[in-house]
This record gives structure tokens, C-alpha cells and sequence, in this order.
């Protein structure tokens, strides 16, 4: 959504007339399984584990169903079903799996291939922390854990979010300026197994919004042989990766084009943030995934006792949306921003560290910053670890420092004194 | 924004140290098969194989497990090695059979001192 449209930060409501949508009772696994029927690749390798299990057996039964066209390869561990993947896709395929943390962490070192190689795979990614200790709950753990592997990232609310990312992240990915894998993640349990109303597009528009398939250099293309993942030390190296990085930024203008065409066809538009009564906020939040419904209700008790609260969700996280951030965030008096991994750095965890660089870095392409003096005061909250519950108690506690950093400004220390990142919702 | 899926050295067929990262293949690929030739990999050495036609019998143990093709033949017999291609791993030194011995690894170091000077390397 755009930063200009705070508008549209519910979803609920806005299937409009002419689009025939229905609405079904659906999970977020359920609903991203229903989305690959409808995208039917040509291949899904993939392996199960929890909490993202349900997505490739639910995919499995419209296999063995005959329901798409796809060839359904069991593999014996992720590493392999992410190798099988690239295989595939570099075949000249369609290809999608789904996983979720130690699973994508067996896979890590292929996840990366998969981007070096700009195979555009799509995976399902079910957020859930990583051992030890051992736990099926969510955080963002895992895909913090590749968030540098040159995937793209888009992050879910809610079930009815994870089926439109992943339509949309196959047009991302394919498109020709970026040819990169991305993964589309969803709170593990929280979406992944929370039933809420979706509304569904007809198989046909989204095998048409999706397009057809054109691999670059396909294998089965015996006419024309190429070599792949040849070896390059210091002489090309270099070169390949940064036109992995341009890939990224390319992928910046076709994930905020594709994600409105999908409002213009479907009636819910997309873009990188989701702003929520921002217009004269001076204080605000920010986070990723199912969290941005819970701070827009502690946005909501905030704004009733006159405190001029906001909240902002951060869809897409790779790309980094830093332009929108600075623009969103810029001006405000202090923002705290809730981290749902810990980076273990003794200094800030990962969507902090991010948000900060857009705000107080002058070589982000920020046009005439102010100076650092009249940005806003940051603070960070790791919260939610192992899928420790955050109400919206736990939030509006969160606006109660805010208010007091925003009116000491640089005074203000939290308790514990000076401790960065906080911890919120931890037993001390 | 440009179309990532194509790189200048495609349309010149060859890619040459000028070629910046704007002009390279998708992903790294080599987009023209049967380029090998092209990647001398024989800068890798610091061993080199030396071959005795005096002392081969012409089995050809070292062509069938040289990983480079790099054991040259003419007329079903070894006529020496290609070492703008051989990467010096010794396979073919310890493939030879004990008793012919016709394939000796030296140090490339030693080789510089033999070519300047005068030694044999028996």
C-alpha cells in the first residue's frame, strides 16, 4: 500500500463489485496451498516440517487429485529439496516450495545458490524460531537468518495477505529486470493455522495475471547447451554479485507495479508499507507480519486517551524500503520499532538496524536530510520469541515510552537504564 | 531500469576482463558450450607432470583418468601433455603403472631451475 494511503490499511473491505470474488474460511496454509494449485508449477520439491507442513501436503493431495500439472518431488531433507528446486528451475520450470525454520536452515547454503543463480523460485516460508532452545512457534528467526541471501522478502499480516503475496510474488520474481527467487512468509500458527475470511480469485485471472513462464537459459534447451554455476575467483566474482544487488533494486519498481495492477485487477492494492493514522502522528511503531494488526488496535486505545500515535508495517522487507521509510517516519518524534528475531549483538536487532540506517544515514539517497537533531528518537523492542504472545497492552506500554522519549527527546532512557535492545514480554 | 537477462558479451560471444558487470550473462551462465578450451587452467599448477616417451608403454591409464583432458595423443600413443590446461593434481603421476614409472610430478619451482640451468631431472 502507499505510504499516501493509510486508507487501506484494513483489507477487510474492499471487494468490489465487479471483481467476482468469494469469500471461504480459510488458513494461512491452507490459503498459500490454494494459491499454488492456482499457479500450478511445473515443479514443487519440497519436505515437510512444522508449521509449514500443511502448505506442500495440502498441495500434495491437488497432485495426487490430478488438479495441476505439477511434478511433486519428495526429497529427504530441505537441502535437497531446495537443490531439486534449482535444478528444476534452471531446467527451465516453474517451480515453488515451502518451508520454515531448521528446515530453511538446512537449506541456507542452496537458498543462496538459488539467488546467485537468479532461478525466480517461490517458497512459502512459515516463520518459526530456530534451535536451541528447540521450539515449533513463531518469530522471524529463520528468515532473518538468509535475509541477506538476495531473496525477496515479503512479510504477511494475515491469511488473506499470503495468498495475494504469493500470487504477486511470482510476477515479481519472473519479471525480466529482476530474476530473483522470493520467499513469502507467514506468522507460524498465528496465520499459518488461524482460520479468518479470504476472498479468492478465480483460477483463470490468476493464471492470467501470472502470465507464462520464460526461462532464460533453460537446460532442456538441448539446441542451444550453456554452463551454469561455473567457478569465478577475483576476476568475475565481484561482478556477478553486483548485478545480484541491481537485480534487488530493479525489483523495488516491479514489486510496487505489480502490487498495484493486483489492486487495479483484484481490488486489494499492495506496496512496500502499510501506514496507519500517520497523517499527524508524532509517534509510531513499527513492525513486520501478524504484529501490525495488533499495534493498529493499541494505535486505536492510544489515539483515544489524545496521544497522536501511529503505527507502520513494513511489507516487503527485501527490498528495504528505506525511501518510504525515511518519508513515513522522517518527521516523527520518537519511533519504536519491534523486532520479532534478536540479532545476539549487544546493539540492535534486525528491522531496527534497518530502520535506522533509512533514518539517519545521508548516503541512502536521502534528498536534503535534517539534521540528525530533528529525527526521531529510536527505540527497539525484541518481543514475541518462540511465539510469546504481544497484546495490545504489551504495545501500548510501547507508545507510553515513546511519549516520554518524544517529550525528553535525548534525556530519555529506558528502563532498564541504556539497555538496547529491550525486551518486551520477557519474565526478568 | 534494463532487462537483466541479457549482458554485451552475449551479443560479442566471448567475455574478456574489459566486460564490467552490466555486460555478463544471467547468474553467471557461459552461454556457449564447449568453452573449456578457452579457461587456461594451467596457471593453477605448482606441480608439473613430466612425461618419458622412453619409458611409456602407451597404456593410456593417465588419458582415461586425466579430470582435464589434458594428456595429448597422436596415433593411440601419448605425445605429451597440454599444459595450458593441466591444473597439476598428479592423477595421472599415480595412475601410471609402478613398474613403468613414465610420469614424474616436479615442483614448477624446480622447473624454473632446471630451464635456467642445467640439471636433469632423473
Amino acid at each position: 500500500m502507499s505510504v499516501k494511503a493509510p486508507k487501506m490499511a484494513g483489507l477487510k473491505s474492499v471487494a468490489p463489485k465487479a471483481a467476482p470474488l468469494d469469500m471461504v474460511a480459510r488458513t494461512g496454509n491452507e490459503v498459500m496451498a490454494e494459491a499454488m494449485r492456482q499457479i500450478n508449477p511445473d515443479v514443487v520439491a519440497a519436505y515437510p516440517i512444522t508449521p509449514a507442513t500443511e502448505v506442500v501436503q495440502i498441495f500434495a493431495g491437488f497432485v495426487a487429485d490430478g488438479l495441476v500439472d505439477t511434478e511433486f518431488v519428495t526429497v529427504e531433507s530441505e537441502h535437497s529439496a531446495m537443490s531439486a528446486c534449482i535444478g528444476a528451475s534452471q531446467a527451465g520450470g516453474r517451480v515453488m516450495t515451502a518451508t520454515s525454520s531448521q528446515g530453511l536452515a538446512l537449506m541456507a547454503e542452496m537458498v543462496y545458490i538459488a539467488a546467485g543463480l537468479r532461478l525466480p523460485i517461490v517458497m512459502a516460508e512459515v516463520n518459526r524460531a530456530l534451535s536451541a532452545p528447540i521450539n515449533i512457534h513463531c518469530d522471524h528467526s529463520d528468515t532473518m537468518l538468509v535475509r541477506d541471501a538476495g531473496w525477496i522478502q515479503i512479510f504477511s499480516e494475515n491469511a488473506q495477505e499470503a495468498y495475494d503475496n504469493m500470487i504477486q510474488a511470482v510476477r515479481i520474481a519472473e519479471a525480466s529486470a529482476v530474476r530473483l527467487p522470493a520467499m513469502v512468509t507467514t506468522d507460524g500458527f498465528i496465520i499459518s493455522h488461524g482460520m479468518e475470511g479470504v476472498s479468492l480469485i478465480p483460477d483463470e485471472a490468476v493464471r492470467e495475471f501470472i502470465g507464462t513462464f520464460s526461462p532464460v537459459y533453460p537446460l532442456l534447451d538441448v539446441d542451444n547447451p550453456v554452463t551454469i554455476g561455473p567457478i569465478m575467483f577475483t576476476d568475475y566474482y565481484f561482478e556477478s554479485r553486483r548485478q545480484v544487488a541491481e537485480a534487488m533494486k530493479n525489483a523495488h519498481q516491479v514489486i510496487a507495479d505489480v502490487g498495484a495492477e493486483f489492486g487495479d485487477r483484484f481490488g486489494r492494492r499492495y506496496g512496500y508499507l502499510d501506514a496507519y493514522r500517520m497523517e499527524d502522528a508524532e509517534v509510531a511503531v513499527v513492525a513486520l507480519g501478524s504484529t501490525a494488526g495488533t499495534a493498529r488496535a493499541a494505535v486505536d486505545a492510544m489515539r483515544q486517551k489524545g496521544i497522536k500515535a501511529g503505527s507502520v508495517k513494513v511489507r516487503v522487507y527485501r527490498p528495504f524500503p528505506a525511501d518510504m521509510i525515511r518519508a513515513t517516519l522522517g518527521h516523527l518524534k520518537a519511533v519504536a520499532v519491534l523486532d520479532r528475531s534478536d540479532a545476539l549483538n549487544n546493539h540492535a536487532a534486525p528491522l531496527c538496524l534497518d530502520v535506522t540506517t533509512a533514518l539517519y544515514s545521508t548516503g541512502l539517497g536521502a534528498s536534503r536530510p535534517s539534521p540528525p537533531s530533528e529525527r526521531p528518537r529510536i527505540l527497539n523492542y525484541v518481543y514475541g520469541l518462540g511465539g510469546r504472545d504481544i497484546k495490545p497492552a504489551d504495545i501500548q506500554k510501547v507508545f507510553g515510552d515513546l511519549e516520554q522519549a518524544a517529550r525528553g527527546h535525548a534525556a530519555f532512557a529506558p528502563a532498564p537504564q541504556n539497555e538496547s535492545p529491550m525486551y518486551l514480554g520477557v519474565r526478568e | 531500469m534494463s532487462d537483466a537477462t541479457q549482458g554485451a558479451s552475449e551479443k560479442e560471444g566471448r567475455l574478456e576482463p574489459r566486460h564490467g558487470w552490466r555486460d555478463m550473462p544471467l547468474g553467471g551462465v557461459i552461454p556457449k558450450a564447449g568453452s573449456a578450451t578457452e579457461y587456461e587452467t594451467g596457471d593453477w599448477r605448482s606441480i608439473r607432470p613430466l612425461h618419458s616417451k622412453e619409458r611409456c608403454i602407451n597404456c593410456l591409464l593417465c588419458w582415461v583418468y586425466c579430470p582435464d583432458a589434458a594428456i595429448r595423443l597422436q596415433d593411440g600413443k601419448v605425445e605429451g601433455i597440454d599444459y595450458e590446461h593441466c591444473k597439476g593434481c598428479g592423477i595421472c603421476a599415480k595412475e601410471c603403472p609402478q613398474k613403468v614409472h613414465a610420469i614424474e610430478m616436479v615442483p614448477e619451482g624446480r622447473i624454473k631451475e632446471m630451464e635456467a640451468g642445467d640439471r636433469d631431472v632423473r
